[in-house]
């Protein structure tokens, strides 16, 4: 693999109008729509949205894992400057995992049940190196013991089913993180696992990607996860980026009417006492799309015009980007 | 462990004893083989003489314990036909049912299996399509009349291969086997390939659903997701899972496997012991019907107990935490 | 997608929902090509069998209608009486075609009767057991599992020599081998109904027992019933033919299709392909048209199987 030159310029992984569709019987339905994002190497981007908005879409379209019957149906996506929306699977599996790596969501399932963890450490690495099985041996070990797992040599026979929840999601990370990738996308890797577990993982991870200079794609549904860990936010729902900047910005001063809301439901300590905020109604079914802005329906400023018109972008010089005919307006 | 072992012994024990009990009295109902065994112009005399001489003239209680007395000792009484131990009469039929079952077993497994995971692969495809619809002709088919058709194809029709029986066999370890040599091959692969289509089928169906619910499987994505090879994922992390259900069916089926050479071996008039059994109920040859019945009975609860411990050996979940719960 | 159902304490059984349903899942059946075809063939191949002895050529168990110089004619020979063997004679003369009409009588007959009267049993036997549930409920299952771990051809095969040939013999062995199939089918989904709402609402308004075993319980098992009885119409027809073609089932006056290609056997060698060939053919289409329907009723009756 020829590293590449990575300046500031070349992103470590830059999607551009990316859009995937899906052939059901009802019809195509269109997943994730003219998504744009980039990442620079060493910076987190959080990816915020309900499920169904297809932020795990994205991640997965990112690894080329796209499987029938969905398929890309637009865009491209460079990594490290390199276009690898179409390279054909071959090429693309030399990336993943060593370029490009992905952790899921359920740790429970995340490892092959019936494979030892060594055999799960040692193909990842023999996939991309040509490398004796002693010296891949030991390269496990440093692997487990960098994620934190106790006396990893025993460790290294043991089945999935031994390790806890947290420590199976750490042997992924330590799986994924193997070939020092310039992107390792995160699609809610701490979901499933206890608040304490949460937010060791969080920090691994994080003290991880920086050290390889790794960029990390955060998804998640949950803000209060990105709001400490991520450098930028992009805001999805119903398979668009409705809104995304610094998290700074994006935080304090949403735009959008649908992240002013998810900020709203937030449960926080400052507001004790007071009810939560609800965002009225549910997430649009994918195969039926409400016209124009997709949020119009439970959009408190809705006028005509949102449900006939999708929202043009709106570009910040800052490099903020929204999609609203009504953007609030900052307090 | 060792209480789940001995505890698995204990009903394998009991279920030999309970077919015992249902196949002597089935057996008993047959009919009384004095008559067949004494020549037409027998009198009294020498058919009461008969009768005493196989213990017949007893009451059904003492013959049963009698019979189960000395099936403690492998003793399941002398053949009327053959004039020797029944158990005797089976074991020197027993190596080429063997013989033909596992030939069969391992046909099913290679014809199954890869048919079925490139089903699972791609259930849209024509070739999925095709491989699913004709598993549906392989279970519906009547097992003995595809015989039937193979034989007037490849024997009467093309020559190729013999209509029957059982090619020359070699002496291994005390078993006569015929796989040895290539008339013994050209006498097994029609009825092996009989045998074998209906549990062929059965594990295409199996493995063909396995492969669409492991594929969807987090594992499996992740699989993908480090960058290994197609042809790895398959072979590794797909079959090393579906095998666990696979080799549960096939042990379960393997039984039932052994109990159809009966129609195989009779349309092939293969020498096995299922022939051996449809000449004996033909001939009310009472002791060898019971033999057959108990050696099968002995057979099945064997291959329930391998199927059990390669049920543990392939599965770290139950191997590791131990099936006692 | 992510609406949320209303609870309601009081969900009615499913199968009052009443023939709409049932009309529209006789469309989904047949929207399927392969049971489509499959449903047309059997409704024929039954049609036949039922009409037998007014469309069949001649009567083959008619003696005064053999004449023996016609024996083992290949097909589409002439006749002593000028009629044609389309699919030839046999070795007594008769014509194939109408032996194998009538033959299709008997093995339908044996198949579907066997499966009715052992579904019946297997479903009383599998409801009470879920219903009773504890020791009995244990015993029946314990019952079960061992004969089900035996295969029904050797079981068929011992109790046929006990009994004797004959066709209530036969399908006296064939309910035999199938009840615990059904006991164990409608014990399963007796016992998911069983701990539904309705049930114990029925419990609490003190109905008698047996009407909420049969009013309540047993109509929610009827379609796993139906699709497992489907399936297993061809299976007792196979059985079926494979014990008469071992020779210890149907008596030889009233010969099944399998007991045809039993006969057929002998000349096979000798290149007289038809006596075995047709009868199997037809043995063929009754079974896979079956499998196809009950593939298809799976598919429409179990919502977890539609994709």
């Amino acid at each position: 693999m020829i590293q590449l030159q990575k300046t500031h310029q070349v992103p470590a992984l830059s999607v551009e109008n990316l859009s995937v569709t899906f052939k059901t019987r009802k019809g195509l339905v269109t997943a994730i729509n003219d998504v744009s994002f980039h990442v620079n190497p060493g910076e987190v981007l959080g990816v915020v949205g309900e499920s169904g908005s297809g932020k795990s879409v994205t991640g997965l379209a990112a690894m080329g894992l796209i499987d029938p019957p969905g398929r890309i149906s637009g865009g491209r996506v460079a990594l490290e400057g390199r276009d690898i929306a179409g390279i054909g699977d071959k090429a693309m599996r030399g990336l993943r995992g060593s370029r490009i790596a992905m952790i899921f969501q359920d740790p429970i399932s995340t490892l092959n049940p019936v494979l030892r963890i060594d055999t799960q450490i040692m193909e990842a690495i023999t996939a991309h190196e040509k490398i004796s099985p002693a010296a891949a041996r030991v390269r496990a070990i440093e692997a487990l013991r960098a994620v934190g797992i106790p006396s990893p040599e025993s460790r290294l026979e043991a089945y999935p089913h031994q390790f806890s929840g947290g420590m199976r999601q750490r042997v992924a990370i330590a799986i994924a993180l193997l070939h020092r990738p310039a992107v390792l996308i995160a699609d809610e890797p701490t979901t499933a696992l206890d608040v304490t577990i949460q937010a060791q993982i969080l920090g691994e991870v994080q003290k991880l990607a920086a050290e390889n200079g790794t960029a990390l794609v955060w998804i998640t549904h949950d803000l209060s996860v990105v709001a400490g860990l991520a450098d930028r936010i992009a805001v999805m729902y119903a398979g668009r980026i409705v809104e995304s900047g610094t998290v700074a910005e994006v935080l304090t001063a949403p735009r959008h009417h649908y992240t002013a809301g998810l900020i709203a439901s937030v449960p926080s300590r400052n507001r004790r006492g007071q009810p939560l905020a609800q965002i009225p109604g549910s997430t649009p079914n994918l195969a039926n799309m409400p016209s124009g802005c997709a949020f119009h329906p439970r959009c408190p400023a809705k006028t005509e015009i949102c449900s006939a018109e999708l929202p043009p972008i709106l570009h910040d010089p800052s490099g903020r980007f929204l999609r609203c005919h009504h953007p609030r307006q900052e307090a | 462990m060792i209480a789940y072992l001995i505890r698995r012994l204990g009903q394998s024990v009991l279920v030999l004893f309970t077919m015992a009990v249902l196949v002597f009295f089935a057996v008993f109902a047959l009919g009384s083989p004095v008559d067949m065994l004494a020549s037409p112009d027998a009198d009294q005399a020498e058919r009461a003489a008969l009768a005493v001489r196989f213990g017949l003239d007893k009451s059904l209680p003492v013959q049963f314990a009698t019979f189960i007395g000395n099936a403690l000792h492998g003793d399941l009484g002398a053949s009327f036909v053959y004039g020797k131990s029944a158990l005797a009469v089976i074991g020197e039929r027993l190596p080429a049912t063997i013989e033909l079952a596992v030939l069969a077993l391992v046909f099913s497994v290679l014809i199954g299996v890869p048919l079925g995971v490139i089903a699972g692969l791609r259930p849209n495809s024509i070739a999925g399509r095709a491989i699913m619809s004709t598993s549906i002709f392989g279970f519906s088919l009547p097992n003995f009349w595809i015989g039937l058709m193979l034989i007037l194809f490849f024997a009467v029709y093309l020559g190729w291969l013999p209509a029957g029986g059982r090619g020359p066999t070699t002496n291994v370890l005390g078993m006569e086997l015929s796989i040895f040599s290539v008339e013994g091959w050209r006498h097994l692969i029609l009825p092996a390939l009989t045998l074998a289509l209906y549990k062929a089928s059965l594990v295409v169906r199996l493995c063909e659903a396995g492969t669409r619910e492991i594929i969807t499987q987090e594992y499996i994505r992740f699989a993908r997701a480090k960058g290994l090879s197609r042809f790895r994922i398959i072979r590794l992390h797909l079959l090393k899972n579906m095998m666990i259900p696979v080799v549960t069916i096939l042990g379960m089926e393997f039984g039932a496997m052994i109990a159809f050479t009966v129609v195989i071996e009779t349309v092939f008039a293969y020498p096995g012991m299922g022939k051996l059994l449809i000449e004996s109920i033909n001939r009310l040859d009472r002791p060898v019907v019971v033999a057959y019945l108990m050696v099968t009975t002995v057979i099945f609860v064997v291959i329930n107990l391998i199927v059990d411990f390669l049920y543990v050996a392939l599965d770290p979940r139950v191997r590791l935490s131990g099936p006692n719960e | 997608m992510s609406e949320i159902t209303p609870t309601t304490p009081l969900t009615l059984p499913p199968v009052a929902k009443g023939e709409r349903l049932l009309l529209r899942q006789v469309r989904d059946l047949v929207a399927s090509p392969e049971a489509a075809i499959g449903l047309a063939v059997l409704i024929t191949l039954v049609a036949i069998a039922l009409l037998a002895p007014l469309i069949a050529p001649q009567n083959p168990y008619d003696l005064m209608q053999l004449d023996i110089m016609d024996n083992m004619l290949p097909p589409g020979s002439a006749l002593g009486n000028g009629a044609t063997a389309w699919l030839g004679t046999d070795d007594q003369g008769r014509d194939m075609l109408s032996t194998i009409m009538y033959g299709m009588r008997v093995s339908l007959g044996v198949g579907i009767a066997s499966v009715l009267i052992a579904s019946v049993i297997g479903a009383l036997i599998g409801v009470l057991s879920a219903y009773i549930g504890g020791r009995f409920d244990a015993l029946i299952m314990r019952i079960v599992d061992l004969q089900l771990s035996f295969p029904s051809i050797l079981i068929a095969l011992v109790l046929l020599t006990v009994f004797g040939r004959g066709l209530d013999k036969v399908v006296l062995s064939l309910v035999f081998v199938q009840w615990a199939y059904y006991a164990r089918t409608v014990r399963a989904s007796a016992l998911v109904e069983k701990n539904k709402d309705y049930i114990a609402a029925a419990r609490c308004l003190e109905m008698p027992q047996w009407r909420i075993l049969v009013r309540h319980m047993l109509p929610n098992c009827i379609p796993p019933l139906i699709v497992v009885s489907t399936v297993q119409v061809a299976h007792a027809i196979t059985l079926e033919s494979t014990l008469s073609y071992l020779g210890v089932g149907v008596p030889v006056t009233q010969p099944s299709l399998g007991m045809l290609i039993a006969t057929g056997y002998s000349f096979l060698l000798s290149g007289n392909y038809w006596i075995s060939t047709y009868p199997g053919i037809a043995l063929v289409l009754i079974v896979v048209s079956i499998n196809l329907v009950g593939d298809r009723l799976r598919a429409v009756l179990n919502p977890r199987f539609t994709h």
